[in-house]
């Protein structure tokens, strides 16, 4: 089977990226892109919480009442999440206390929200479930993107395994500082949305006022 | 007094939510195209900030944590994997409580806030103060400071934001880094700028 460009499943990877276009879930690709290993664990948790949520919305979009939707897809997403923080807990202590509180914090990642209410509320479990995972991939693509850069540059090592041996140890680089600090995230990916969007020019926004050149003004007056 | 003073101004500067430990930023992104209604939005969060994190305090210290429940014959019960569920849902109730106050005494600010003001429930900034008053074992008073200080902080950084963006309209920026983009990069500036204050003691 040949996937489109408009699958749901590939959609979200850069045409419709949660992160870069539908400005969801910035929170944690900002908080936690310091270095790859809890990106990772980070992605695949959200990717499992987001398929969850998707197909349990999906399946009972008959049922659910529409005045307490909020609350009731709330309290789905909410128990995967504790799920998922219970088995990082008991498996990964260690990248546990590094996520700290942004595992708890999925509850709150507004991709897992926007997708149920603007997908999985309309659409058959199986499209959910295909939309739950792109979307998923799309902010894993972000993320893991990200921490490869800030933990490339600001501690010379990907995955903890050093490729650029730092003058610290004896070696040639220079550790930049900054990409272990939270504003690098920021130019990070503003830059990729940058290149992506000189990739894909149809994503660029209009600006509010354009600037009015000279001979424009002259003719005016 | 002076502990609870380093608290509000420790959350405000040194850990501000949303510049230092980038919570909330969707709605930060979304909600700072204009100044009156990052204003608004900052006044909402600050007042939801100072109820559910005091509140969600009570409710650990006396129903989840780990023995909290001695009081009722239980010592040895540890309901403390309930937190994140119950805090979920207390906000949730106190932003529609919100919601319908504001509608019944200051519809103007309801009107303005629209869709962001129930968006606030799933504003990670809010829980996320919350989930960090529970690792750092803040008492009843100490995250009533903690509430206030980072209601303040955020509010602080998204008016500081949108005053920013207002300014950007008249900026002549290349296509590609129009809106979103340069929001990122002014953001990252912004927080540049208040991670002088790490390390400093109050």
């Amino acid at each position: 089977m040949r996937l489109s460009r408009t699958h749901p499943l590939i959609r979200p990877l850069v045409d419709d990226n949660p992160v870069t276009l539908q400005i969801l879930g910035l929170c944690s690709a900002l908080a936690v892109s310091s270095s790859l290993r809890p990106a990772l664990i980070m992605s695949i948790s959200v990717i499992v919480v987001l398929a969850f949520s998707n197909v349990s919305v999906s399946l009972l979009r008959y049922v659910l009442p529409r005045s307490v939707r909020l609350i009731l897809e709330m309290t789905i997403i909410a128990s995967a999440v504790v799920v998922i923080d219970e088995v990082l807990k008991a498996f990964v202590p260690g990248v546990s206390a590094i996520l700290s509180v942004f595992v708890g914090l999925i509850v709150t990642n507004c991709i897992v929200l926007g997708r149920a209410e603007t997908f999985a509320r309309y659409n058959t479990v199986g499209a959910s479930l295909a939309d739950g995972i792109g979307n998923g991939l799309g902010y894993s693509l972000i993320l893991l993107s990200v921490a490869a850069l800030r933990e490339l540059l600001g501690s010379g090592a990907l995955f903890g395994v050093t490729l650029l041996p730092v003058l610290a140890d004896g070696g040639w680089y220079r550790p930049n500082a900054m990409m272990q600090s939270s504003p690098s995230a920021f130019f990070i990916i503003g830059l990729l949305i940058w290149g992506v969007r000189s990739w894909r020019t149809e994503q660029v926004e209009q600006p509010a006022f354009s600037v009015r050149h000279a001979e424009q003004r002259e003719t005016s007056q | 007094m002076t502990h609870l003073l380093e608290i509000v101004l420790r959350a405000m500067l040194v850990e501000n939510l949303a510049l230092v430990f980038l919570l909330g930023m969707c709605t930060y992104i979304a909600v700072s195209k204009r100044i009156e209604t990052a204003i608004g939005l900052g006044i909402a969060v600050v007042v939801v900030q100072l109820i559910t994190v005091p509140v969600n305090n009570l409710l650990y210290q006396y129903l989840l944590a780990p023995g909290a429940l001695a009081w009722a014959g239980l010592p040895t019960l540890d309901l403390s994997f309930l937190a994140l569920v119950t805090f979920i849902g207390v906000i949730a109730a106190l932003v529609q409580v919100l919601e319908l106050v504001l509608e019944r005494y200051v519809p103007a600010l309801q009107v303005r806030l629209g869709i962001y003001l129930p968006l606030l429930t799933v504003n990670c900034a809010i829980l996320g103060a919350s989930l960090l008053m529970v690792q750092r074992r803040y008492d009843f008073t100490e995250s009533l400071a903690w509430g206030l200080g980072t209601g303040l902080g955020w509010a602080l950084a998204i008016v500081l934001f949108a005053a920013l963006r207002e300014r950007l309209h008249y900026s002549d920026i290349p296509d590609g880094l129009q809106g979103l983009g340069m929001a990122f990069i002014v953001t990252g500036f912004l927080a540049l700028g208040l991670s002088g204050f790490t390390g400093v003691e109050f």
